[in-house]
């Protein structure tokens, strides 16, 4: 049986977060998954967007977290390096009514602490954003929210917690969780028993199915569906910014921003659903988000889109986030009901729950030898002509252009698969380098991507999978 | 940076590309040259392994590669120039260079007098589209799949749906047949074929694959392999009639819903693109707005026969060669090329009347089918050039031959007439 | 028996009812010009088909040969032909048109490589 200290369950952006935060610590970690790949499920299916949190309920733990995560981005994402941006929201008033609760917007962002938020004029609105509705009457401007590669962002965080010890047990579904005299004892996964003493609960979509195995599901998760657009980085209209609508009562409501890439990202719907797995699109959520956004950018070009995806948020029941530890059951804390500001504040968390743990009385050292940042993929199209060619001159594989609409090189796919929790699939390829994710969607570089897969990881070609097993991609040779 | 210089810079070495170069050469160019990024020369044609080219060029059935390799021998034996291996990222019309990067020589830069742009196409996906449903494994483009079969021995699936009854879709249902998978159906949004009647006939009816015109996919299902899709009959607008959604049970979809032009370096190269085409706006030598930058083949516009690729490439290639040599015809007027009744495009896009008289083959496509049409070409109400055609058909391009000594005027309006 | 056979000589595609036996034709309707009777008597009689596949090159996987026959084989026979076809295996160098299967499924005709390869 493995032994450790502490089993985080979810290797999604909060799970690698706490993983991280962990490993300045001498303290072992074993971060485990029912996914192949790194990078959870809500974690890798949302809209990019670092919040500020001005639109948070007051008081909460929400707001607590996202607002204290915001400023720690530009510094982890230089360590780590992410690519992350900050390019700011504005929030435009179109209609009259819409304009009148802007006061109460900004009076919300004030008691969150936000404080930077600004009104703004229609004319320097429509300067701001040419694309905008002409109709705006004013709105507001929020300078720190900002966008970021999610997937590199997940990567990087376990990549670094890694580099710094913490194991990965990944395609290991917990099946149950053991305790003793009101303490943890051990977590069972599919891939064998780990003996622990603490285990965090990170589990998003699925948490509450974890804690129903110690006995704490006093709530359900509900998925939240979001369905988006992508749109093609050379589209017709194009926003600078991450536009909002004026939230109603029900919803936040569809938005258009630009991804840290270039493309135009459009959406989301919210529709609450009872599965945690069916993540498809539908004509009637696509059709809503074309109608809603064409209010606030009309020239929003739809036809421009290369995919169009849906992500599931884990919303509680009752709602709210959570974080909770219990006296009849040392060693078990519990997360619920992270949901769409849950990448934002991952590493807020992260932070909080070790601080938790240690005035519970855990007893962690610091290490004096945490490695503190991170080298990422080079990216070969983002170099000068002169870097381009030491590159090539170096390693002839830079000259091999495989996904041609992101220009990726087999230099890049390699350092993708051969790293530390390197990609074994045709998706995780794609979220560590971008091939596939251009205009043609893996139509030419997809058959390549499985043949170098195959090699590398020295298989045949059948057992390339697009994500997880049973995700096969063909069936094998033909002859 | 490695340096070459030529006079005639072809990128892309499919049927395009080859033909070009050929005729450059033979123009008397030089040194020309060819980049391509594969490994080999042929392009698209060396995953077509099915036959039916070349009966308009060469009177003879034959397969992808035989048609090819027609080409690619001339290349070699008159000393044409090539570049494998070597993916374009920059054209650069100002400087007149390409940039290139190569496994071998790193970056390259090559300069040319002319540049001739032949990427030819990209398939559209099942995205461009917008089908609801899932994201699991086994959703491919009818091409990727038959680069996997035909080229990398790799079976994508066994039970299969098509989307699109274009001519890549039927060829498709027709291998996966023959290598033992089960093709259900092919799905047609429209009411009509929109490949060759003869696919139809030799790729469906005869392995009893049931083309489903009218219809579409709705929905695919699946968590992690395509477990079947949803097809609706569409109303006249297109829209499906959910109540009538079947559930179709496979573990494959293909998608071949059309082509369009690879226009990334032609934007790149800020030529003037045309809307409807997507691909470079050009003239009867196949010149875009750039002086120095022709285009041709699939990048232009998607055709229906590599036969009529090869004949427009040489044209290409034919005056890429005379520009680099300085034995350009002289400009005396342009004449827009306009689209009439039933006509979606045409191309070229306009013509030159130089000081020379020349016979210009002008491809048109119309927009929708029809029976006992006359084709014209008119400057005014003065006919230049008109052909019956008994059947016309979005999907088979038409054309009309005409002499540039017979405009008048500043434009020629092409049009597709019903005859009473 | 009687069959609509669609021609494809031409884009036209003209439907032609043709009636007749297994070996002989005795009333063709519906044809635009003499290629098409000529098309559609053969096709009932005996239809044929070029037949274009791959064959598996000899220690290469991820490699295969295209090949086609030199002539027309009757449609009846072409998964006769596939499954032999599936069991053969070439050795390089192949120069285009060199026979890889000769009279395939005694029907006369070969099964030849599309290209070279060296």
């Amino acid at each position: 049986m493995l032994k450790t200290d502490v089993v985080v369950i979810g290797a999604g952006a909060v799970g690698c977060a706490i993983a991280r935060e962990l490993s300045k610590y001498n303290v072992n970690v074993i971060v485990v998954d029912k996914n192949e790949d790194v990078g959870g499920d809500a974690s890798k299916s949302n809209s990019a967007i670092i919040h500020t949190g001005y639109d948070a309920a007051p008081g909460t733990l929400e707001s607590q977290l996202v607002v204290a995560a915001n400023p720690m981005y530009d510094e982890l994402c230089r360590d780590l390096d992410v690519p992350f941006k900050r390019i700011g929201a504005i929030l435009p008033a179109i209609t009259e009514e819409q304009f009148e609760k802007l006061p109460e917007i900004k009076a919300k962002a004030f008691r969150n602490h936000v404080y930077d938020v600004e009104y703004m004029s229609r004319d320097e609105l429509l300067k701001m954003e040419p694309e905008l509705n002409p109709e705006v009457k004013g709105g507001l401007y929020i300078p720190r929210e900002s966008i970021i590669d999610p997937f590199i962002l997940v990567q990087a965080l376990a990549e670094n917690a890694f580099a710094n010890g913490v194991e990965f047990l990944l395609g290991a579904k917990v099946t149950d969780i053991k305790t003793e005299n009101g303490k943890i004892k051990s977590v069972v996964t599919e891939k064998g028993e780990i003996e622990t003493t603490y285990v965090i609960n990170s589990a998003g979509l699925y948490c509450d199915e974890i804690a129903e195995m110690v006995d704490k599901a006093d709530y359900k998760v509900v998925a939240r569906k979001g369905q988006f657009y992508i749109l093609d980085n050379k589209t017709s209209c194009k926003v600078n910014k991450i536009v909002l609508p004026i939230p109603t009562k029900i919803t936040k409501g569809k938005l258009m921003c630009p991804t840290i890439h270039g493309n135009m990202l459009v959406g989301p719907t919210a529709e609450d659903q009872p599965s945690k797995t069916d993540k498809s699109t539908s004509t009637e959520g696509l059709d809503s988000i074309a109608k809603d956004v064409k209010n606030l950018v009309p020239n929003v070009n739809l036809r421009d889109t290369i995919t169009q995806y849906s992500g599931l948020r884990p919303n509680r029941n009752p709602e709210g986030l959570n974080f909770n530890m219990y006296d009849d059951l040392f060693g078990y804390v519990n997360l619920s009901g992270v949901r769409s500001t849950g990448l934002t504040l991952s590493v807020a968390m992260g932070k909080y729950v070790v601080e938790q743990l240690l005035l519970s009385g855990a007893g962690f050292v610091l290490k004096d030898n945490f490695i503190k940042t991170r080298k990422g993929i080079i990216k070969f199209s983002e170099q000068t002509k002169e870097v381009q060619e030491e590159l090539v001159k170096e390693n002839p594989l830079y000259g091999n252009i495989v996904c041609r609409c992101e220009t990726i090189t087999e230099a890049e796919i390699l350092d993708a698969i051969k790293r530390p929790l390197g990609a074994k699939s045709v998706d995780a390829v794609k979220r560590r380098v971008r091939a596939g994710m251009g205009r043609c969607q893996g139509g030419f570089c997809g058959p390549k991507v499985i043949e170098i897969l195959a090699r590398e990881l020295k298989v045949s070609p059948e057992e390339i999978n697009k994500n997880d097993p049973g995700s096969y991609m063909n069936v094998g040779r033909a002859r | 940076m490695y340096n070459i210089n030529c006079d005639v810079a072809v990128i892309g070495g499919g049927p395009a590309g080859l033909a070009a170069a050929i005729a450059a050469k033979k123009e008397g160019a030089e040194k020309v040259l060819i980049i391509e990024r594969d490994e080999s020369l042929g392009g698209i044609l060396q995953q077509c392994i099915h036959p039916g080219f070349g009966l308009t060029r060469f009177n003879e059935e034959l397969t992808g590669p035989e048609y090819y390799s027609r080409f690619t021998e001339e290349v070699s034996s008159l000393g044409v120039e090539v570049l494998l291996n070597s993916m374009v990222l920059e054209v650069n019309d100002s400087e007149k260079t390409v940039i290139c990067v190569n496994k071998e020589y790193g970056m390259t830069k090559v300069v040319a007098k002319s540049i001739v742009l032949a990427m030819g196409c990209r398939e559209r996906t099942r995205a461009n589209i917008v089908t609801p449903g899932t994201r699991p494994a086994g959703i491919y483009t009818a091409g990727s799949a038959q680069r996997l079969i035909n080229r990398q021995n790799i079976m994508v699936g066994k039970k299969i749906v098509i989307l699109g009854s274009g001519d890549i879709g039927m060829i498709m249902a027709r291998r996966m047949t023959l290598e033992g998978a089960n093709v259900v159906m092919v799905v047609e949004l429209m009411d009509y074929l929109a490949g060759l009647t003869r696919n139809k006939v030799q790729c469906l009816d005869d392995f009893n694959i049931p083309l489903k015109t009218s219809h579409t996919i709705t929905k695919i299902v699946g968590d992690k392999r395509v477990e079947g899709v949803y097809v609706a009959p569409v109303d006249e607008n297109k829209k499906p009639i959910l109540e009538k959604e079947e559930f179709v049970a496979c573990d494959t979809v293909l998608f071949s819903v059309g082509l369009i032009p690879e226009n990334e370096l032609s934007k790149n190269a800020e030529v003037e693109i045309c809307p409807v085409t997507n691909g470079p706006v050009v003239n009867q030598y196949m010149q875009t707005s750039k002086e120095a930058i022709f285009a041709c083949g699939n990048v232009v516009h998607v055709n229906d026969l590599v036969d009529n690729v090869s004949a427009e490439s040489e044209q290409a290639g034919k005056y890429a060669a005379r520009l680099a040599m300085g034995s350009f015809p002289e400009k005396e007027k342009e004449i827009a090329v306009k689209t009439g009744r039933n006509v979606r495009y045409t191309c070229p896009h306009k013509l030159i009347k130089s000081n020379e008289n020349e016979k210009v083959n002008l491809y048109f496509r119309v927009l929708a089918p029809e029976k006992s049409v006359k084709l014209i070409a008119r400057c005014g109400e003065e006919i230049i050039s008109s052909k019956k055609e008994y059947r016309v058909n979005p999907g088979e391009m038409n054309n009309l031959c005409i002499e540039t000594a017979k405009i008048s005027g500043n434009e020629i309006v092409i049009e597709a007439l019903k005859e009473e | 028996m009687e069959k609509e056979i669609i021609c494809t000589v031409c884009p036209r595609g003209c439907h032609i009812k043709v009636v007749g036996d297994d070996k002989n034709v005795q009333s063709l309707e519906g044809y635009g010009c003499k290629r098409g009777v000529d098309y559609a008597t053969a096709e009932f009689i005996s239809p044929v088909r070029i037949l274009t596949t791959t064959v598996k090159i000899d220690g290469n996987d991820a490699d295969l040969l295209p090949v086609r026959s030199n002539k027309p084989l009757p449609k009846d026979k072409l998964f006769e032909c596939m499954e032999i076809i599936r069991k053969t295996s070439v050795k390089l160098p192949i120069k285009q048109y060199d026979v890889v299967i000769s009279n395939i499924c005694d029907s006369g005709a070969d099964i030849v490589a599309s290209k070279s390869v060296l």
